[in-house]
């Protein structure tokens, strides 16, 4: 079975033909959406197509598999038309999937499903990622403001977080914020040196 | 507060539903509005007919073709409120468009000559030109099929149409895969600014009033939700009426540029809100009041009438055979009478007219009509 994944993130796409190849499915194409995907698409002849329900070239291959002769048989979308559970899962995990040829629904479904639970792992780490991102950003900030009650109030490092921490809980602030105000308030007071006033 | 979510496409038309959410006339009416962003029409689609989503920013002509089963699985859809009339704009790489009058104005002043000129431009190309088309059930493809029809051309024979979603046919334009596209704004305006082409027609001048998008929602749903339908629909008519108003463009366009919306810089937004539109770099604007509108001369209401001028355009390329079937499916998704239940003291839609070539659309004599275009090209 011959199943090509459209798709730009070489991440997902990667952990996406990781899990198909454990279960078995060796003979996977990633296609990346661009130029004329469409036409390598048509000569690789897959019996199934995945990819990102998001993805905005997604008009472009409903319309060659509208107007193609090498694959004018009807075509399936999310395997089977009545499976309601199952498509509201591919949509929310961002898959969509297109068999080309009409096979049957007991050899898509764990394809499907398979590339959905990937999906969902792919966009986990996406969440990880932002987060850990983020958390990096936050201390930044929570330093620098801490640097600027050190060296302006005279604190140690210790008091300077006390002070940030109990000025957010008397204003239900997270502390982040709190800090981000003090170093625009700084900026706007004592403007850096060399800006040429 | 009633929850509703709506999927749209990121252009100058989803206003209406921006500044419903964003001025607070949803809220208003007690709904508690949902924009869900997409980048496909197949997308938007899917989330519609699959129900993540109660209503959709949607192509006229998908909305039909969606209910006819001709596109993924068939759903009766209604489409209760037009979002707006026009808003589309041809654009040619000025490679392609060198066979054109070299007045820009005049090419998009005179649809036929332009068409005639068009015809030629194809002779001279050393292949078929290949036009962007946003999806094959849109107004635009079937208005550039209907023009070129019209110089002789026939589109599945004579050039490529590609389909492309809107916000990618700017970079198509600049690689060389394409020679032109027809799309929504703002891509023109972007694709004017950037210096990779020139509008060549408005969709304004090729159908004075064309419908192009609804506000399309499932058949059940509507049926199973009057009142919330109705809200909606009350506050995207006084969303519409802001929308519409010159002193409000410069705002909303600015609201329109933020990334969740079309993400695209507000002076290159506000042409098609105020009617003056650039043809090409370091041109002086070309103005026409009727290039966008969101609610003046009922734009709002839907008619039948256009259902079946969608299906006849169906009929003429082979999309669909004609059927009596299909021809009341296709008008029974627009539903003025929905939209006149909550907008009692609106006017009705005006008939379908006001093609470039003056040809009439009787709806009482749709074969002639399709058999009268068919012999142009064939």
């Amino acid at each position: 079975m011959r199943i090509a994944i459209v798709d730009d993130s070489g991440l997902r796409a990667t952990i996406l033909k990781e899990g198909l190849a454990e279960a078995g499915y060796t003979d996977i194409e990633v296609v990346a959406p661009h130029g004329g995907f469409v036409a390598r698409l048509e000569r690789m002849a897959p019996d199934i197509v995945l990819m990102d329900l998001g993805d905005p070239s997604r008009d472009a291959l409903e319309e060659m598999l509208t107007v193609s002769r090498a694959l004018a048989r009807p075509i399936a979308m999310f395997v089977d038309r009545s499976d309601d559970a199952m498509i509201g899962a591919a949509i929310d995990a961002g898959v969509s999937a297109y068999v080309v040829d009409g096979l049957r629904k007991e050899r898509v479904k764990p394809i499907l499903e398979l590339a959905i639970r990937r999906f969902n792992a792919f966009n986990a780490l996406r969440v990880e990622r932002d987060d850990a991102i983020t958390a990096l950003a936050d201390r930044k900030t929570l330093e620098k403001a801490k640097t600027i009650l050190m060296q302006s109030r005279g604190l140690s490092e210790p008091e300077a977080h006390a002070l940030l921490r109990s000025t957010a809980m008397n204003q239900s602030r997270r502390i982040v914020e709190v800090a981000e105000a003090l170093i625009t308030a700084h900026a706007l007071l004592d403007p850096p040196k060399g800006t040429g006033r | 507060m009633t929850p509703i979510s709506i999927a749209f496409l990121p252009l100058t038309d989803s206003a209406v539903l921006v500044a419903a959410k964003e001025l607070g006339f949803a809220a208003e009416a007690g709904l508690d509005l949902t924009l869900v962003r997409s980048t496909s029409w197949a997308t938007v689609r899917d989330r519609l007919v699959y129900g993540q989503v109660q209503g959709a920013h949607m192509l006229a002509p998908l909305a039909v073709a969606v209910t006819l089963g001709l596109s993924q699985q068939p759903a009766p859809l209604v489409a209760p409120f037009r979002l707006n009339l026009n808003g589309n704009a041809l654009t040619l790489s000025a490679e392609f468009a060198q066979a054109l009058d070299p007045v820009l104005a005049n090419r998009v002043q005179d649809p036929i000559a332009t068409a005639h000129d068009f015809a030629s431009a194809i002779g001279m190309h050393r292949r078929k030109p290949i036009i962007g088309v946003v999806h094959r059930f849109s107004t635009h493809a079937l208005m550039l099929r209907y023009w070129l029809g019209f110089a002789g051309i026939d589109p599945d024979r004579d050039l490529v149409l590609r389909v492309l979603p809107p916000s990618l046919m700017v970079e198509a334009l600049r690689t060389g895969e394409i020679d032109g596209f027809m799309a929504g704004e703002p891509w023109s305006s972007v694709a004017v600014s950037e210096g990779l082409g020139q509008i060549a027609a408005f969709g304004s001048r090729l159908w004075r009033r064309g419908v192009e998008k609804v506000l399309a929602t499932r058949k059940d749903w509507a049926e199973a939700n009057p009142d919330t339908l109705d809200a909606l629909l009350g506050a995207l008519d006084r969303s519409a009426a802001w929308c519409d108003a010159s002193e409000n463009h410069g705002a909303l366009a600015a609201m329109l540029a933020a990334p969740t919306y079309v993400n695209q810089p507000a002076e290159l937004i506000l042409p098609a809100l105020s009617g003056r539109i650039v043809l090409g770099q370091g041109e002086a604007p070309t103005i026409d009041p009727d290039f966008l509108m969101l609610h003046r001369e009922a734009a709002n209401a839907p008619s039948p009438d256009h259902g079946l001028w969608i299906y006849s355009q169906f009929v003429r390329w082979g999309v669909v055979e004609p059927s009596d079937v299909a021809q009341a499916a296709a008008a029974a998704v627009f539903r003025p009478d929905l939209y006149h239940r909550s907008l009692p003291d609106r006017a009705q839609a005006g008939a379908v007219q006001g093609f470039f070539d003056d040809r009439n659309f009787d709806t009482a004599r749709i074969a002639d009509y399709v058999q009268g275009q068919r012999s142009v090209h064939s």
